[in-house]
């Protein structure tokens, strides 16, 4: 056992960290949301350069080849810098062979629609992927050409409460489209990546808190010295680094059941983190200005996205009794 | 980042397996909470029956007759022992995990040949006196006085919540050695017998019920200045590394006993016909998040220590604040399964949901730890 990033892993995560720094850097975030461009394409084929769609595609199929380890390092850091756009969702197109040409290299936008909830990038998409039901076995299907217009065309905007986010209601079922080759556990990967864009949320808004609280002086001290924030942002770093364990343990095992409890504690740590970390900002923190809400709404929508909260602990508690020899015939 | 065992881990997890399963069921029963010279037989006739086959001090290095062995095969050990009911470090604690840890890293070489091998053979029990009525989260204001007298120190203060005092036969001992120094510098480490003239053990019972620890009065005690581990006044840095200790591995048994708890209660959650109530369904599912993560990131820890060469870091920090609240909700969840049940204390769960209380206490309260990860990892400043 070795539970340790590998240095190749270290530089893995070093690289793409360089690379959203120099492309993404906090000017071109706000830019982004000031000009209302959630995608932009020329970035997107940057990303799709850089191998973060291809990563676990063979490289027999012009891929990386790596694995699930390697890919939440990469959402890690796209969670850290509010890199927006359907990424989990490109991401585990690219991954699934001839699924949605130019997924892989980033030429290609792919979306999520799953049953009941708002899609989020529609106008964007060049593809979606409809995920199957919740429950294990279902197939999911891929929306092109014209049935994706057809879908758009009936499509409703929703005002977003993410900025970077757009959404739109629409009418079309999961049964429409291709059901996509393979049996790849769709639902469960996307989670993960989710999971690991909500770990580096959390490590994010942890340093920004931290950061704050060292510079902000009231009552003639930094306000880092008052326990009451202290012991805030101390909690913070609990939730990210327990998170984290999670996130990387579940990436390596891809165990179903713990998959859904590194979603369950990422979206935790990455919503509660941005709530404290607005809380020690204090006014600024409930400005437009500050980053701040856009973590929190941003880790609100992914929260409600691949696998809920209930949905995660339904599965984890079903797996309490698969694993341990209790009667699982009236489950 | 990787899971698995390497191939010479495996072997070692197979070969304690197998001894595991061979002397396990020929141990005698658990000797009951208030049962004392019961309770350290049967501890230390366990720890006797490690060192026979050479599973004592696994983890410490091996000139302090250890097995040197690495942090990893350290928690292979505390697994296995763990999921095959094997018995608890109990009596041996500090002397395994405290005393003895400190005596092999800053002890002379007779100190050592003294009183580490009779640790390791499960001869001698260890307790630690460090918190006193006035010294508690503050450890180094802690007032026992220590007066050299010739080759010895003349000791006489007062310890409180001292662990297994009623069957130790040493005790680490922090004293003041010098009144006039800043409260950090003063300190010395000594090694005091339990049986010295001068020192009185009163039992103390817990909200258990039990006397799990002891006030202890020490009236001019006369204390070897042999027994003295580091230099004079240089205690607290020497205590620092016992401490440092007891923040490693230390969980590494009961994380995997609470993960078989929370199976446990889904089994008696489906038995009793309530696992149709989503509340409580839930609840342990969220559990099984918790603990799934909580032991994930043990390994974690002890792959970095592993990595430094065996240092533990600020990590147990981390660690103890979610451990045990997570312990605590454990139980609280325990109760709710029990149901009207959950009164009885002699249903299982029920005297663990008691002393579960203590975890956000002891060995550094959780106020303490946050102040740790706050100043120590984050880099806040120091505050009051
Ligand atoms: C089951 C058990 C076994 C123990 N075994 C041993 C043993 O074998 N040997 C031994 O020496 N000791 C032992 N202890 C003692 C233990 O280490 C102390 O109880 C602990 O360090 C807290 O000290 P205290 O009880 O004096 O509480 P206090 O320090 O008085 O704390 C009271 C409250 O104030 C808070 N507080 C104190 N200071 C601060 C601060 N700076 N910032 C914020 N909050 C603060 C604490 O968090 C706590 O909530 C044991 C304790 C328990 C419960």
């Amino acid at each position: 056992m070795d539970f340790q990033l590998s240095d190749d892993q270290r530089a893995l995560r070093a690289g793409m960290r360089e690379l959203l720094t120099g492309r993404f850097g906090r000017d071109r975030m706000r830019a982004a949301l000031d000009a209302g461009v959630a995608v932009d394409r020329g970035m997107w084929g940057e990303l799709g350069a850089a191998g973060f769609f291809a990563l676990r595609l063979a490289e027999a199929d012009g891929g990386v080849g790596l694995g699930l380890p390697e890919s939440v390092l990469l959402f890690e850091e796209a969670g850290r810098v509010l890199l927006p756009g359907p990424l989990a969702a490109t991401h585990l197109a690219a991954g699934a062979v001839g699924a949605v040409k130019g997924a892989a290299d980033g030429g290609a936008v792919v979306a999520v629609l799953d049953e009941g909830r708002p899609v989020a990038h529609l106008e964007a998409a060049d593809a979606l992927i409809a995920l199957g039901p919740v429950r294990p076995g279902g197939v999911a299907r891929v929306l092109e050409g014209d049935v994706l217009r057809e879908l758009v065309r009936t499509a409703r905007p929703v005002r977003s409460l993410d900025p970077l986010t757009p959404l739109h209601r629409v009418t079309a079922g999961v049964e429409d489209g291709v059901p996509l080759p393979g049996a790849t556990p769709l639902r469960l990967e996307g989670a993960l990546l989710a999971a690991a864009e909500q770990l580096g949320s959390a490590a994010r808004t942890t340093e920004m808190a931290v950061q704050h609280a060292r510079e902000r002086e009231q009552f003639g001290s930094p306000i880092g010295a008052f326990q009451a924030v202290k012991h805030l942002c101390a909690q913070m770093l609990v939730r990210a680094e327990v998170a984290r364990t999670a996130v990387y343990a579940a990436a390596v095992t891809a165990d179903p059941a713990e998959i859904a409890g590194a979603k369950l504690l990422a979206d935790e740590a990455a919503v509660h983190n941005a709530r404290d970390c607005l809380q020690v900002h204090g006014g600024m923190g409930f400005t437009w200005e500050a980053d701040v809400h856009l973590h929190l709404k941003r880790a609100w929508l992914r929260a409600g996205e691949w696998l809920r909260a209930a949905e995660a602990e339904e599965a984890l508690a079903a797996d309490l009794c698969r694993v341990h020899a209790c009667d699982a015939g009236d489950l | 980042m990787d899971l698995a065992d390497t191939d010479e881990e495996r072997e070692f997890r197979a070969r304690l397996r197998e001894w595991l399963a061979a002397v396990l069921p020929g141990l005698p029963a658990k000797p009951g909470p208030d049962d004392w010279p019961g309770r350290r037989a049967y501890d230390t006739a366990w720890q006797r029956m490690l060192y026979d086959v050479g599973y004592a001090g696994l983890h410490w290095p091996v000139d302090a007759g250890g097995r040197g062995a690495t942090p990893t095969q350290h928690l292979i050990f505390l697994e296995e022992t763990e999921r095959a009911g094997a018995p608890y470090v109990g009596a041996n604690f500090v002397g395994l995990l405290h005393a003895g840890p400190t005596i092999a890293a800053e002890g002379t070489a007779g100190q050592r040949a003294r009183w580490l091998p009779p640790v390791l053979r499960g001869d001698e029990i260890w307790c630690q006196g460090f918190s006193e009525p006035e010294a508690g989260s503050d450890l180094a204001s802690l007032r026992t006085r220590a007066v050299r007298d010739g080759d010895h120190y003349v000791v006489t203060g007062q310890k409180i919540w001292t662990s297994h005092a009623e069957v130790a036969d040493w005790c680490e001992l922090l004293v003041r050695t010098d009144p006039a120094a800043p409260k950090h510098r003063g300190i010395s480490w000594l090694a005091m017998r339990m049986d010295a003239p001068g020192v009185t053990v009163r039992p103390l019972r817990t909200l258990a019920g039990s006397t799990e620890f002891a006030e202890m009065f020490l009236d001019e005690v006369r204390v070897p200045v042999s027994h003295r581990v580091g230099a004079e006044n240089d205690g607290w840095r020497v205590t620092m590394v016992t401490l440092s200790f007891e923040r490693g591995t230390a969980f590494v048994g009961e994380v995997v006993a609470c993960r078989r708890t929370l199976s446990a209660l889904a089994a008696e959650v489906r038995r009793s016909g309530r696992w149709d109530d989503p509340v409580l369904r839930r609840t342990l599912g969220r559990l099984n998040a918790e603990f799934r993560a909580l032991w994930r990131l043990t390994q974690w820890n002890v792959a970095e220590a592993q990595r430094s060469g065996g240092v533990p870091g600020t990590g147990g920090s981390v660690f103890k604040l979610r451990y045990s609240q997570a312990r605590q909700e454990l139980y609280d969840a325990a109760a709710e399964v029990l149901g009207a049940d959950g009164a009885d204390l002699d249903r299982e769960w029920v005297l663990d949901r008691l002393t579960s209380l203590s975890y956000t206490i002891a060995a550094g309260t959780s106020q303490i730890q946050q102040n740790i990860v706050a100043e120590r990892i984050l880099g806040l400043p120091k505050g009051r």
